[in-house]
């Protein structure tokens, strides 16, 4: 479903942290957010998945504004992938994945037979199909965010909204969780510190800096040169590359952009 | 494509995972293991009655005859059998509630105990009953109403000096506990004495230390409700509990409303915890040790867990209390020493585990 985030402005305790943030992710496109660290990122996908309230602004979701929907009609439009680890209880990765079908039930209701192939459809998806009675805190890293990647695809969602998910994890799970994503075809948000990933996965990227927006387009069109010294205060180059032809940011890690110099 | 996703899931699934027996199962042999429990506990004691005879003087009770002559229905109608349900009643709260406190604050170290919420519960009580406000009808209501209302108070107030400074730590919220915790027995000691003989109702001890002494049978029926009304409350918020083991922003994203279940959940963890302990006075660690020992049987699912935890800390009460009454042949212990013998040394063994797993 097209995701449109108008004119938001976010203040937590009497700071706004995001104003004026325009976003729009058009049906089955991938729209990634980045930007240094505190840049807003996760603030705006906040607002998508309703766990934060919009101080001005909206986010409409196909049609409806979320905030107009009750809970559990947002969550069958959106699904989320936030940072939080959550914590040990003795979960299994089934029971884990069958959390995407809160959202569909009412009080009391047990999970039935549409629910169980919902469930294993979406293990199998992320390539953990026969994992389902492992514990969850017993997964590595990269299984675990293949599991919580499946629960959110459980909830059958029109959306995905994705904060950082590759972080923690090596390169090849990096490469094989944003593989997978592609693969959804779903409409996407996601925040990535790795601009060189942002680049490959992302149909387009929204570069935040202090609050607010300061470019959109395509990764080509962003990432530049200048925007990458003026925003996340890096020399880097802007090369094509050799084996996908995205734009592939070739950092100069010896000399940083000049900043205020810090006190000693 | 689904179907076959299925059927190939289900027959993979077997593997690398712990063996976990039905729910269904586990409640009828905990039912069973109950009605045994209850039947021990109303048999065994200074007087031994045999378990035909109790069967018996339990049908003559429900049907309202008199006591058949020569029979102990005495002992085993007024005074047993109300405290072998009592106790299965507490037992069963007090695992629900330990299991909501537990989701409630992500933390499998909670216990209405540990958190200071029966200590504030039991200041309540024991301030209405000095200032006279402890009649409230022959069903304690008023009692438990200010027992409920301490134990409420004293739950915001740990929840509020553990949350200073954004997020909590378990050692910190446990030790946020402990600590009002002992600060509001302190107190409660203070009313008991200072009451002196005017407090006729109960001792220090029973408020502090919990116990199943003054068990009748017009003492049951506001636990018994509370709880069946706590359990079908918890039960219809399962899920919502799944989901906020796995953190506010992923319960919100799963469509609860995270401040509300909350509310509801502090609700009634405080409704419980107070009723609770207007009956049996502040019983620590079921709350602690049955959510954890059922986990280890059915899992986290709320959904099993929860039904689970109330049978088991049922049967254990009932057990503990029994164990309690007959352990020494010229007194009987308050229950709540015998669980924190028990529960103490358990507390220890999951501190050392979480703080090994932390470093």
């Amino acid at each position: 479903m097209r995701t449109a985030i108008e004119d938001l402005q976010v203040t937590l305790s009497g700071r706004t942290v995001v104003s004026g943030v325009r976003i729009v992710a058009g049906e089955g496109e991938v729209a990634g957010l980045v930007g240094p660290n505190g840049s807003g990122k996760s603030t705006v996908l906040r607002t998508v998945y309703r766990h934060l309230r919009p101080h001005a602004g909206r986010v409409v979701v196909g049609d409806r504004d979320v905030r107009e929907l009750t809970a559990a009609e947002a969550a069958r439009r959106v699904a989320a992938l936030p940072q939080e680890r959550g914590s040990d209880f003795e979960l299994s990765v089934r029971e884990v994945v069958a959390m995407g079908r809160t959202p569909y039930k009412r009080a009391f209701a047990g999970d039935d037979g549409r629910d169980a192939a919902v469930v294993a459809e979406a293990l199998e998806q992320v390539g953990m199909a026969g994992e389902g009675r492992r514990r969850f805190s017993a997964l590595s890293g990269g299984e675990r965010q293949r599991v919580l990647l499946a629960r959110a695809l459980a909830q059958d969602p029109s959306v995905l909204v994705l904060d950082e998910p590759t972080n923690h994890l090596d390169v090849r799970h990096q490469v094989e969780l944003l593989a997978l994503l592609r693969q959804q075809r779903r409409t996407t948000l996601i925040a990535l510190h790795d601009l060189n990933a942002a680049a490959s996965v992302c149909d387009r990227l929204h570069v935040l800096h202090r609050g607010a927006v300061v470019a959109s387009g395509t990764p080509r069109e962003v990432l530049t040169p200048a925007l990458l010294a003026e925003v996340f205060g890096v020399r880097a180059a802007v090369v094509e590359h050799p084996l996908t032809g995205d734009p592939l940011i070739a950092f100069d890690h010896r000399s940083p952009v000049a900043r205020e110099v810090p006190v000693a | 494509m689904t179907a076959l996703a299925t059927s190939r899931g289900e027959e993979r699934e077997e593997r690398d995972g712990p063996w976990r027996p039905a729910a269904g199962q586990v409640c009828a042999v905990l039912g069973v293991a109950l009605l045994v429990a209850l039947t021990a506990s109303v048999c065994l004691g200074s007087t031994r009655v045999p378990p035909g005879e109790v069967w018996s003087a339990v049908v003559r009770g429900v049907s309202g005859q008199d006591a058949a002559p020569g029979t102990q229905d005495l002992i085993v109608w007024r005074l047993r059998v109300p405290r072998a349900l009592l106790a299965a009643v507490v037992g069963a709260g007090l695992g629900l509630v330990g299991t909501a406190a537990q989701a409630l604050v992500r933390n499998p170290l909670a216990d209405p105990y540990l958190l200071g919420i029966s200590s504030g519960a039991s200041l309540g009580a024991v301030a209405a009953l000095v200032l006279g406000l402890g009649a409230g009808g022959a069903l304690g209501l008023g009692l438990s109403a200010a027992a409920f209302a301490g134990a409420l108070a004293s739950f915001a107030l740990v929840w509020a000096v553990a949350r200073r400074g954004g997020g909590f730590r378990p050692l910190r919220l446990v030790l946020a506990g402990v600590g009002i915790g002992q600060f509001l027995s302190g107190f409660t000691h203070y009313l008991v004495l200072q009451a002196g003989d005017e407090q006729q109702t109960h001792s220090a001890l029973f408020w502090l230390m919990g116990s199943l002494g003054g068990a009748q049978w017009a003492t049951l029926a506001l636990p018994s409700a509370a709880v069946v009304l706590g359990a079908l409350a918890l039960q219809a918020k399962a899920r919502a509990l799944n989901a906020l083991l796995m953190g506010d922003e992923t319960a919100a994203a799963l469509g609860v409303d995270v401040a509300r279940l909350r509310r509801v959940l502090f609700v009634v963890t405080s409704l419980l915890t107070g009723v609770l302990v207007s009956v049996s006075g502040a019983i620590g660690f079921v709350g602690l040790m049955v959510p954890h020992a059922c986990r280890m049987v059915v899992g986290g699912d709320h959904r099993r867990l929860l039904p689970v935890a109330g049978l088991f800390g049922a049967v254990l009460l009932v057990v503990v209390d029994l164990v309690a009454r007959t352990a020494l042949t010229d007194q009987e212990l308050p229950v709540g020493v015998v669980t924190s013998l028990i529960g103490a040394p358990a507390l220890l063994y999951l501190l050392d585990r979480r703080l090994e797993r932390e470093h």
